[in-house]
């Protein structure tokens, strides 16, 4: 009893202090916690300043100056504000670049997804062969992009492209794809949907394995045909992948230069210059360079890619809520 | 039984559509292998009977030394990507940083910056710096283009880790830094290939950032050897094509390695699931 008595003394104030120094433990390795994780953040963080928000802020300074080749490499070229700006907007490229940006934007998303739809739709029931053809699919989206644009160029030559002799064989006659000014922006497109269609079939059968197989028994068995439950079924169970898939894309094709500048360099006579094309050949296409009205184009891309780029965001974290 | 449904005709009807999609890459060979005198031919030979090795005779004897910078470039590129990729993945997915949240939108947002809006900024900087036409200023370019999609997919795959297992790390006594190395690292390794695999790609395919920080330099890269193959207003495509099939082949590895990688990051997630 009293031994009982003489332990239970000396723990009173132990058992006391324990839940403070238990949080003081536990506040001191959250610290160290954060410490440690901070630490394997550090070369990111350091990475992102250096390589990210140091170009994207010279290639602010760069659109609100006005440089020429001797103030480019020693750097004393006098601050203009926005008068970049005002240059590219009364530019006569401006109204036709902002233009051919849309058409392309737009006739790409639409074919792409159309076709990547229909493919993944297709694709959908498995069948033998089905997972090795859908492999092969991913091709044109891994060539490198100057592979496959100027396999097009050459596919698309005037007098020894492959497009024309079929078209002369069917009675249709050839097409000047990549030097008429009513044809340069459409062939630059028809690549761009060839490279884009993997991406979007990738993207939207995933979306359709998701789709439990039961709604479309369920469907088949209250007697909807195939389109029926194309149209009423799958495509409004779909609709937050294609969203999805749709900005993505809208992002992806604003940001597209190497196809159009390979194949045709904006040509000819600037009829598929788009926004990117425009912004390099201001700033490296020609012998001398307009750094600041490149800038000034490249800083509206961004804005508008952003645009998007936030909604498409917005949309994912509400599908990943949902 | 669902699992092969539709028989035959499916299967036939899926062989045309992926002939009809891969005809182009089809016709790069076919090019590749056809005959000077053959090449402005109307019909064109339609499969290479008449065919050559000139065009890869031309690879072999010109493209060596851009072949050659672009795979340093490729695994420089790798390894830059890693270094800074895999540690931040292992925070943000297992330290819970504060503030990891917003870095990882940053991340997300860093993705869909043209690469031509980087080149100029790029280019102004190297201008300035001397690293104007060198190897490694093409390299730390053309990691932008892998870094943030690298932390997001390790990331992914990091916090899919099972806790127990780094609690057992922790108890053995190993810190944070042991933890990385010798736990996560090792059991990361699919998605640590996955991601090398992608990050060497777009390097390899990279045409901005070598066409605007390399144009001058001694050692470019392959896509500018076929740019200027085409700019020279070369009439031998075969020769051209010869080289931009040489130069899809780090595109075909990955699409018969990588594959196997994804889906096992993949099959490894649901598992644990």
């Amino acid at each position: 009893m009293s031994a009982g008595r003489a332990t239970r003394t000396p723990v009173r104030p132990a058992r006391a202090s324990v839940p403070t120094r238990g949080r003081e433990l536990r506040a001191a390795r959250i610290r160290s916690g954060q410490w440690a994780a901070w630490a394997f953040l550090a070369p990111v963080m350091v990475y992102l300043l250096a390589f990210y928000v140091y170009p994207l802020y010279r290639n602010v300074d760069l659109s609100l100056r006005d440089y020429t080749v001797r103030s480019f490499v020693r750097g004393d070229a006098p601050f203009t504000g926005p008068a970049n700006y005002g240059k590219v907007f009364a530019d006569a490229t401006f109204g036709p670049a902002l233009w051919h940006t849309v058409v392309f934007t737009v006739v790409s998303l639409v074919f792409q997804f159309t076709i990547g739809l229909a493919l993944a739709v297709f694709f959908s029931r498995n069948f033998r062969l089905s997972a090795t053809l859908r492999a092969l699919f991913l091709v044109p989206w891994l060539l490198p992009l100057i592979v496959s644009s100027s396999t097009w160029s050459w596919m698309l030559n005037s007098e020894s492209g492959v497009v024309n002799a079929v078209l002369t064989a069917v009675g249709i006659g050839p097409v000047n794809w990549l030097t008429s000014p009513d044809w340069s922006l459409w062939s630059v497109t028809i690549a761009n949907i060839w490279i884009g269609i993997p991406f979007n079939l990738v993207v939207l059968y995933s979306g359709l394995q998701a789709i439990p197989s039961h709604v479309h028994e369920a469907a088949e068995l209250d007697g909807a045909s195939g389109w029926q439950r194309f149209r009423l079924v799958t495509f409004p169970l779909l609709r937050p992948v294609s969203g999805i898939t749709l900005l993505l894309g809208l992002v992806y094709t604003l940001k597209v230069f190497d196809i159009i500048w390979i194949m045709t360099r904006g040509g000819p006579s600037d009829a598929s210059t788009t926004l990117a094309t425009w912004s390099y050949r201001l700033g490296f296409g020609n012998l001398l360079p307009s750094f600041g009205p490149g800038a000034a184009v490249g800083n509206l891309l961004i804005v508008i890619a952003l645009v998007f780029g936030l909604v498409y965001i917005r949309a994912q974290r509400r599908l990943g809520a949902a | 039984m669902r699992a092969v449904r539709g028989g035959w005709w499916r299967t036939g009807l899926g062989v045309v559509f992926t002939a009809l999609m891969l005809f182009p890459v089809y016709w790069m060979v076919n090019v590749s292998f056809t005959r000077d005198q053959d090449m402005r031919k109307s019909p064109p030979y339609w499969f290479p009977v008449r065919g050559t090795l000139e065009g890869y005779r031309a690879v072999l004897e010109q493209q060596g030394p851009y072949l050659a910078t672009s795979l340093v470039v490729g695994l420089g590129t790798v390894a830059l990507t890693l270094v800074v990729a895999a540690p931040a993945a292992y925070s943000l997915a297992r330290l819970r940083p504060r503030g990891g949240g917003v870095l990882s939108f940053v991340l997300l947002i860093a993705q869909m910056i043209p690469g031509i809006i980087m080149a100029m900024g790029f280019y102004a900087i190297y201008l300035s710096t001397g690293v104007l036409n060198t190897v490694p200023g093409l390299i730390v370019a053309d990691s932008t283009l892998a870094v943030p999609f690298a932390v997001l997919i390790l990331a992914a795959f990091m916090s899919g880790i099972p806790g127990e297992l780094l609690q057992a790390a922790r108890v053995d006594g190993a810190g944070a830094l042991r933890t990385f190395w010798s736990v996560v690292l090792p059991v990361s390794r699919n998605s640590v290939i996955t991601v090398s695999l992608f990050a060497f790609l777009w390097a390899w395919s990279d045409f901005v950032f070598a066409s605007t920080l390399d144009q001058g330099g001694a050692h470019q890269p392959i896509t500018l050897g076929i740019y200027h193959y085409i700019g020279n207003n070369n009439q031998q495509w075969n020769a051209i094509m010869a080289t931009a099939v040489v130069a899809s082949i780090p595109a075909t590895v990955l699409l018969i390695v990588a594959q196997r990688y994804v889906a096992a990051g993949v099959t490894a997630g649901a598992v644990k699931d």
